[in-house]
């Protein structure tokens, strides 16, 4: 298969889905002749032209209500908010109006809106442009949650979130830009609420979202050469959550370890945990770990940024501890 | 020449008279040149890797930080943006610690942890440079709301981008100071672009319009003519500090590198031409430094020996932060709350 990158995966499923409907147009920060400062949008202005790719001043919590205002009125706009860290700016847009327009007007309205972002530190880029803030909007009921992992993952999930009646809110790790993946020519969907599991294993269940799936994978592989079978199962959306394939892994693995980049205080790894606990606690060996980013705002200096973030060699040394018994009892 | 900035009062300033103040002109000079070197060191950095993530020259646009900063005192306190280092040396800024908080080391303005974008000089009353575009339009405006309170004299200004207009925040805190009769000064450094994106394509109307329309009162002035900008801003300084403000200025001016450090290929969004148009014929630091020789503040060998000691100060500089220590792991969680 050929393989491409997260980028260019992106940039094929919104030109797919705007060839598909004339009613899907996209707004941002640069987004036309620029393509983005990550270029992942780089040539759809040239086929779609400034009608449908839109260049916005730095006004994001007005764009986002434009966005909210198209697509109660019939469109399907894509938002792009060049930094997560952004969301903040946008939270009453995108959390009061967006979110809830179809529950208080009694299933009248709806808001099919996208809103592409992303997460993820370690690039060097200090505390307001490294944030990981998906558990923020997985928290108020009317969002969905994408966190795609790979270019695979990023294409069929974004074409999902156009054809979606709800407003979707789409992070893409940063990081990951570049990285190819198989991607198949043809056309596919990856429907939500959907779990993946990337690797099967039998002593342990590791739950990783978006940039913490590599790390997840890396650490199953270090942990099989040590003889602990580590299955790694990726959610894809968080919101909604496939519960079912998380508890039947853990069902046969008996421990689980949920990694996700956001800060672990709260966050979406506390969430998974406690599901797990509450739906499988029967079946559980040890209690179920959370590992996110520190609870730090996240430092500029490489020698703390690096700190703040689980790695493969913790995922495994946390695993190794979970199957020797040794957290039987932990706090 | 003086490399930290002398304490200053207000009756100290220049008078804007020349010949009578050559110390100031010849700092002010010193200053625009200090601020140019340090990008040129910053970029290098960059481009030798040897610099973590990207950062936002100020070259070009040298004459309106120091202008503005050489207007006010210590105890002023001034916001700062994403392309915040010519702010941050303005306002009377150590190259050390400057160069140790570009590359993450303990003895940065920050101990490492803000970087380029988050640099803060508290001892000269730079509260900060910002990542978010408008992000400090309410932090200088409250600034201001405390000099206020407290009975001071003390003015804030308050620098952001002419990208930085689009924010609704301006809107909401302009509309306050006015009618709070609040000390700050609002600076919008218009370079023509926000980012990738010239700005007669994302505001609309007239900036200086948009201030008028508080009931502030507004100037435009030349960002690259260091005497008219300095000139400007003392008598709004002065007048903000007896209960006349708030003012709002537009300085035009130019940026020279891209957006970032990073932003090599410009040609889809602005002309070579251009560029050199404003390199060639309206640099600032050399409009002044063939000032200073016409009016016979300086010669030629003078300058030349001033070039050369900034200079050399910022090569000890740079190898001081490249020898320094990173923080330790132990700083990781410290200062996440105060004590
Ligand atoms: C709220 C917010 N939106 C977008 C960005 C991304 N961004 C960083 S700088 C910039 C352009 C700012 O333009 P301007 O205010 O004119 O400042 P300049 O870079 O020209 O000095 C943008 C869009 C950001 N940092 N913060
Ligand atoms: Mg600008």
């Amino acid at each position: 298969m050929r393989e491409i990158t997260l980028s260019q995966a992106v940039n094929e499923a919104i030109a797919e889905e705007m060839r598909r409907d004339p009613t899907v147009f996209l707004l941002g920060e640069d987004v036309a002749e620029a393509g983005t400062p990550f270029k992942v949008l780089s040539g759809l202005v040239e086929e779609f032209g400034t009608e449908r790719i839109i260049d916005t001043p730095i006004s994001e919590p007005g764009f986002v209500g434009l966005a909210v205002g198209a697509a109660m009125t019939g469109a399907r706009p894509i938002v792009d908010l060049m930094f997560g860290d952004f969301l903040y700016l946008v939270m009453d847009q995108l959390c009061n109006q967006a979110a809830k327009q179809h529950y208080m007007s009694g299933g009248k309205l709806s808001v099919p809106m996208v809103l592409r972002t992303n997460l993820g530190a370690t690039r060097r880029s200090a505390a307001q442009h490294s944030q990981s803030l998906q558990a923020l909007v997985a928290h108020i009921p009317g969002l969905k949650v994408a966190l795609p992992s790979s270019a695979y993952e990023a294409k069929g999930l974004m074409k999902t979130a156009i054809r979606d009646n709800n407003p979707v809110v789409i992070f893409e790790d940063k990081l990951m830009y570049q990285d190819k993946a198989p991607v198949p020519e043809e056309e596919y969907l990856i429907p939500f609420g959907e779990a993946n599991i990337k690797r099967e294993g039998t002593d342990i269940t590791l739950i990783a979202t978006s940039s913490m799936v590599q790390v997840a994978e890396k650490a199953a592989e270090t942990l099989a050469a040590e003889g602990i079978s580590a299955e790694v199962i990726d959610p894809r959306t968080i919101v909604p959550l496939d519960e079912a394939t998380l508890i039947e892994s853990v069902k046969k693995t008996s421990r689980a370890i949920v990694i996700d980049e956001g800060h672990q205080s709260y966050g979406v790894t506390s969430e998974i945990a406690s599901r797990l606990n509450e739906k499988a606690f029967y079946h559980l060996d040890a209690p179920v770990l959370r590992m996110g980013a520190m609870d730090v705002p996240v430092p500029f200096s490489p020698a703390l940024e690096d700190l703040t973030v689980p790695t493969p060699e913790g995922v495994a040394a946390a695993a190794r501890k979970l199957c020797s018994g040794e957290l039987i009892h932990a706090a | 020449m003086a490399k930290a900035k002398a304490q200053s009062t207000p009756q100290s300033k220049p008078q804007s008279k020349p010949k009578t103040n050559t110390e100031d002109y010849m700092r002010m000079y010193a200053q625009m040149v200090r601020i140019r070197t340090f990008e040129d060191n910053a970029n290098q950095l960059y481009l030798s890797a040897k610099m973590p993530g990207l950062t936002h020259m100020y070259s070009g646009e040298e004459a309106v930080a120091v202008g503005i900063c050489e207007a006010l005192t210590d105890s002023d306190r001034i916001t700062s943006t994403h392309r915040g280092h010519g702010h941050c040396v303005a306002k009377g800024a150590e190259f050390r610690e400057m160069f140790c908080e570009l590359l993450g080391k303990e003895e940065g303005y920050c101990r490492g942890k803000g970087g380029s974008m988050h640099i803060a000089d508290q001892s000269h009353g730079n509260l900060g440079a910002n990542a978010i575009v408008g992000g400090s339009m309410g932090i200088a405006t409250g600034s201001a709301l405390r000099a206020k309170l407290q009975g001071s004299d003390d003015v804030t200004v308050c620098f952001f981008g002419d990208g930085a207009t689009a924010q609704g925040l301006w809107y909401e805190v302009m509309n306050m100071a006015a009618l709070w009769k609040l000390p700050v000064i609002y600076a919008c450094e218009n370079n023509g672009y926000s980012e990738y994106t010239k700005t007669e394509e994302i505001a609309a109307g007239s900036i200086m319009a948009r201030a008028e329309a508080f009931g502030i009162e507004s100037h435009q002035v030349d960002g690259q003519d260091v005497l008219a900008v300095n000139e400007l801003t003392q008598k709004l300084v002065a007048r903000a500090r007896k209960g006349e403000g708030p003012f709002f200025m537009e300085l035009m001016t130019y940026r020279y590198h891209g957006h970032h450090v990073g932003d090599i290929n410009r040609a889809y969004y602005r002309s070579k031409e251009e560029e050199t148009d404003w390199k060639e014929n309206r640099d600032p630091i050399v409009r002044f430094r063939s000032w200073l020789v016409a009016e016979g503040i300086a010669t030629e060998e003078e300058i030349e020996a001033l070039n050369a000691e900034i200079e050399t100060d910022a090569a000890e500089a740079v190898a001081y932060a490249e020898a320094a220590p990173y923080p330790d792991a132990s700083e990781v969680d410290m200062h996440v709350y105060a004590d």
